[in-house]
């Protein structure tokens, strides 16, 4: 074979690498927002990937919409996109979750409905076909051995700014205090005058922002389409409940893993093999060690 | 008591001659769609002994009524086997995948042993992808006519298809009605109401949940080999997730802990959708907006909330 094109393994496994970290980025935000919202309210939400595929096609939506540079249209879609979703996800809890008293088992069925319906939607009002969103910029960082889009590093980047963000919300302000309060005691945290209803209301945006904001971020590499909220729901349940139902380290941490070694464990299995392995292995976790593996058992 | 028990025992036995007549006087196209419902109306019974009765939703459902679909499919078409013993070993296999099912994922509860079944059924539907070449995957296999028979009975046949998948759901509903009768059928709606206290009146809480599993099992596996059998198609789409939240579907409508709730349900969403999917290929959009509406209106569904208003003997 052509010496240029075969590589040494290191740079190989450095590109795997990278591979693997703009995955695991991504996962870690998506998983984030599914972590809240079950640790604060309780709620599996099926949805969760729905939320996601919104905000990618949201993005191209207002991308397209927008003439004039990419960065441009990708900054709108940035700031637009997410707000809209977080809307959307708001509507939904005032008028499904809430009626429902937030009973784990009821909002898991009504969650699989709004799956459906916004699965759906998406169908109707985007169309079937994949459909492509300009890179904001188009710059490649190069390696001694090879090139790499500056765009995927930015990606990178960002996911980890945000989840800087999200933590600081969480531990350094009187908004994360008020949520971490609700989470611990909902009842106590009532009786002291936080507003519980908004509290819940506003997690359950704030979880399907974050998913909108990794679909925004990881689309110019993909594409939008109407089904493509299956595998990152799939990969949060796996990631939320291996770090732990509700636990925000173990969660970032266990997408770390988990994004770091699909690429590798791809290279050696059949994908379809790789996935019924990592399915089993999460099952035995739920049944043998409940609380996962980072996390401490709940109140 | 001798009253009530010979009233609904009519009403049940009054439905089953009344499907009995339909077979006589239905127009070709709803004779088809009706054979069909009778057969997942099987599933549906079975699911809502778990849901309904027991209190336990599994999302992974499908994987009992795959595992009676290629339990039989697969063996009619390695061993050439006809339709009796096909029928048996695909629930055979059904009973065991349930038996293994259950021993590991009620050690779990509530949230988390929804998920389990639910990633327990995608690993079912991953496998028979995986092993395309002996299922082949999604695009499935036919069931050779000559083998769908049952005796001198031409399965493939559209009036004994219906006749058959009729005595199936007779059956269904007889051991059903039979089962939440008696002290075991109590036990087990104790359990769903409050399973601590049952565990401290000298029950074993988890030896009732399994049987519960299992027989439930049996039910999604009885129906998944008769699907196969009576319709000549095995396909891993009948494994996916869409197949676990479809009998959660009928029985929500119908009625949760109504012994005749699933029949009820699964008629209406039948035909629900099949009315929507002639109107949009996005049928499935009704399909979520009736689990949303039913979730927040009517909670026990159509049978549920007429038994609590007007007919309290309902069983």
């Amino acid at each position: 074979m052509d010496g240029s094109i075969c590589m040494d393994f290191g740079p190989y496994l450095l590109l795997a690498s990278l591979e693997g970290a703009v995955q695991a980025a991504v996962l870690a935000l998506t998983a984030v927002g599914l972590s809240l919202v079950f640790g604060v309210m309780r709620v599996v939400n099926v949805a969760h990937g729905e939320f996601f595929m919104l905000g990618a096609v949201l993005a191209w939506w207002i991308s397209n919409m927008l003439t004039g540079s990419p960065l441009f249209g990708f900054l709108a879609a940035l700031i637009f996109a997410p707000l809209i979703v977080a809307g959307l996800a708001a509507v939904a809890d005032r008028l499904i979750l809430k009626r429902l008293s937030y009973d784990p088992e009821a909002t898991i069925v009504a969650t699989i409905g709004l799956l459906y319906i916004i699965q759906q939607g998406a169908l109707t009002l985007f169309g079937p076909d994949a459909r492509p969103v300009a890179a904001p910029f188009d710059f490649r960082v190069s390696f001694p051995w090879f090139g790499y889009s500056g765009y995927k590093i930015f990606v990178i980047l960002a996911c980890v700014l945000v989840l800087l963000g999200v933590w600081a919300l969480l531990t350094r302000t009187r908004i994360g205090l008020i949520m971490r309060a609700t989470q611990f005691d909902r009842e106590t945290a009532q009786a002291f005058g936080i507003p519980v209803a908004r509290v819940y209301t506003g997690v359950f945006a704030f979880g399907a922002m974050l998913a909108a904001v990794a679909a925004v971020l990881i689309v110019p590499t993909q594409q939008a389409y109407y089904l493509m909220g299956l595998d990152p729901l799939l990969l949060s349940f796996i990631v939320v409940i291996i770090g732990g139902l509700g636990s925000l380290k173990g969660t970032v941490l266990a997408a770390a893993v988990i994004g770091l070694s699909d690429g590798i464990i791809t290279i050696f299995f059949d994908p379809t093999l790789a996935k019924i392995l990592s399915t089993i292995l999460v099952a035995m976790i739920l049944v043998f060690r409940p609380t996962g593996l980072f996390g401490t058992a709940t109140r | 008591m001798k009253g009530l028990i010979s009233k609904s025992l009519g009403l049940h036995l009054g439905l089953i001659a009344l499907l009995l007549l339909l077979h006589f006087i239905l127009p070709d196209y709803h004779h088809v769609s009706l054979a069909r419902i009778m057969v997942l109306a099987v599933y549906a019974l079975g699911f809502n002994l778990l849901f309904g009765y027991t209190g336990l939703l599994s999302l992974g459902h499908a994987l009992f009524f795959a595992a009676g679909l290629y339990g039989a499919g697969l063996s009619m078409q390695f061993f050439q086997w006809t339709a009796g013993p096909g029928f048996v070993f695909g629930l055979f296999c059904a009973i065991a995948v349930a038996t293994l099912i259950g021993m590991l994922a009620l050690r779990t509860v509530g949230v988390s042993f929804m998920i389990v079944t639910m990633m327990f059924a995608q690993v079912g539907y991953l496998l028979i992808l995986y092993y395309n070449e002996y299922t082949r995957g999604d695009e499935g296999f036919v069931i050779l006519r000559e083998l769908r028979m049952l005796g001198p009975l031409d399965l493939s046949a559209e009036g004994t298809r219906y006749l058959v998948a009729l005595a199936l759901l007779a059956a269904a509903i007889l051991i059903k009605l039979a089962l939440v009768r008696s002290p075991t059928g109590r036990i087990l709606v104790a359990i769903r109401e409050n399973e601590e206290r049952t565990r401290m009146l000298g029950y074993d809480p988890f030896r009732y949940k399994l049987m519960a599993m299992v027989i439930s099992g049996g039910f999604a596996g009885a129906a998944g080999a008769a699907y196969g059998i009576l319709f000549g198609y095995v396909g891993a789409s009948f494994a996916s997730i869409q197949y676990s939240i479809l009998p959660l579907l009928y029985v929500l409508m119908g009625g949760a802990g109504v012994v005749l709730g699933p029949l009820l349900g699964t008629i209406a969403m039948f035909y629900l959708i099949d009315i929507a999917s002639g109107l949009t290929s996005a049928y499935l959009f009704f399909v979520g907006l009736a689990l949303v509406l039913l979730i927040l209106v009517a909670p026990k569904g159509v049978l549920g909330t007429i038994r609590d208003r007007w007919v309290p003997w309902l069983p």
